[in-house]
């Protein structure tokens, strides 16, 4: 089996053990409740956006497509779903997130 | 037309920006207009559960089953799904690895349990409908102004202390213990059992509404996907990619599939967790 530039197997299971432990952090923390509601909501949000991460860079490949590539794919995200939910969340009612 | 065409001229869709081939950067692009629509859906569901956080129901009260176990199990079953999801989308880059090396019979074997995967997911998420849709033995009682009361039997311990009567509980923990209070309140009350688009035994109807639309969506994007897989599937077994010399359609599957495990860490979180 000949490895490729996008690394091998390897990489691709120690992905799924990052996915894994924190998939289990996030559950544990849903279930034990160690910190106030406010700590543990941001936590979740970060984690997640790692998770995202991950999948994304390793799964999806973007981290081998040229860098042209990748921007055309993280400007619109970055700069519409923020938009996006910036209108939504403040613009819609007098809700502070 | 695709990779082959890459020698031809511009004007005839030579060429590959950006080094990606026209199926790959298209899929690239209807899955980010896909992200756009799932912003929306989260971000109103996130919207409707902080305007009516006293009254919202908390995911981790109305999901508690869990095949083969007794009793309240928050988040365990989810949980599961989740594990489920990764797990195929683990299979599915397994797949596409196999695929650059052009090694069928690994690919074959890859899309298969990505395909299974996918059908357990599937499935799984029939069995929490089900149960949503179902409800709880005792349900709950709708008042006259379409508030949710949940009715405490006699004798149990509310706030360290027991009453000889039902008592009832608004919301999560707004219990009402006088007897004239109750009595006003149970006048013109309707018993309401399980979930769906107008009754929600749980709190507000529109949790119910918006868990079956996003559900659903994401489940409908599933079993898309479980539908293309297959396709490949059987088109890796007739040797279909061997003979094209190479296998940039389960790339382009896969990529599909990556992001329905990707939105499904995103309602993980805002819908079972947040």
């Amino acid at each position: 089996m000949s490895h490729d530039k996008h690394g091998g197997t390897k990489q691709i299971w120690l992905v799924f053990w990052i996915l894994l432990a924190l998939t289990t952090v996030e559950v544990a923390l849903g279930i034990y409740k160690p910190v106030s509601y406010e700590i543990l909501k941001w936590t979740f949000i970060i984690l997640t956006l790692v998770k995202a991460y991950y999948i994304v860079a390793y799964f999806m490949h973007v981290k081998h497509e040229t860098k042209g590539f990748t921007w055309t794919l993280a400007l619109p995200t970055f700069i519409l779903i923020p938009y996006l939910l910036f209108i939504l969340l403040t613009e819609a009612s007098d809700l502070i997130l | 037309m695709g990779v082959e065409s890459t020698t031809e001229s511009v004007w005839r869709g030579g060429v590959k920006p950006f080094k990606a081939s026209y199926g790959k950067m298209m899929m690239w692009f209807f899955l980010l207009t896909d992200a756009l629509t799932f912003s929306g859906f989260l971000g109103a569901y996130g919207f409707s559960r902080f305007k009516y956080a006293e009254t919202w129901p908390l995911a981790e009260n109305v999901f508690t089953h869990f095949p083969g176990i007794h009793g309240d199990q928050p988040l365990l079953y989810v949980a599961l799904m989740t594990f489920i999801l990764i797990m195929s989308s683990v299979t599915m880059v397994l797949a596409v690895h196999h695929g650059k090396n052009m090694d069928t019979k690994k690919v074959a074997w890859w899309m298969g349990f990505t395909v299974l995967g996918g059908i357990i997911f599937l499935g799984s998420q029939a069995w929490e409908w089900m149960h949503f849709i179902h409800g709880t033995a005792e349900g709950a009682l709708q008042l006259a102004d379409g508030s949710i009361a949940k009715v405490i039997a006699a004798g149990t311990e509310v706030m360290g202390q027991k009453y000889n009567f039902d008592v009832l509980r608004l919301g999560t923990e707004k219990f009402i213990t006088d007897p004239t209070t109750i009595a006003t309140l149970s006048t013109g009350a309707e018993h309401v059992y399980g979930a769906n688009m107008l009754v929600n035994e749980y709190g507000l109807p529109q949790f119910a509404n918006f868990f079956f639309f996003i559900t659903g969506f994401h489940g409908f994007h599933v079993f898309t996907g479980v539908l293309l897989n297959t396709i490949v599937f059987i088109n890796v077994l007739f040797g279909t990619y061997e003979k094209r010399g190479h296998y940039e359609m389960v790339e382009k599957v896969g990529l599909y599939w990556h992001f329905v495990d990707l939105v499904w860490v995103f309602v993980f979180t805002f819908f079972y967790l947040v």
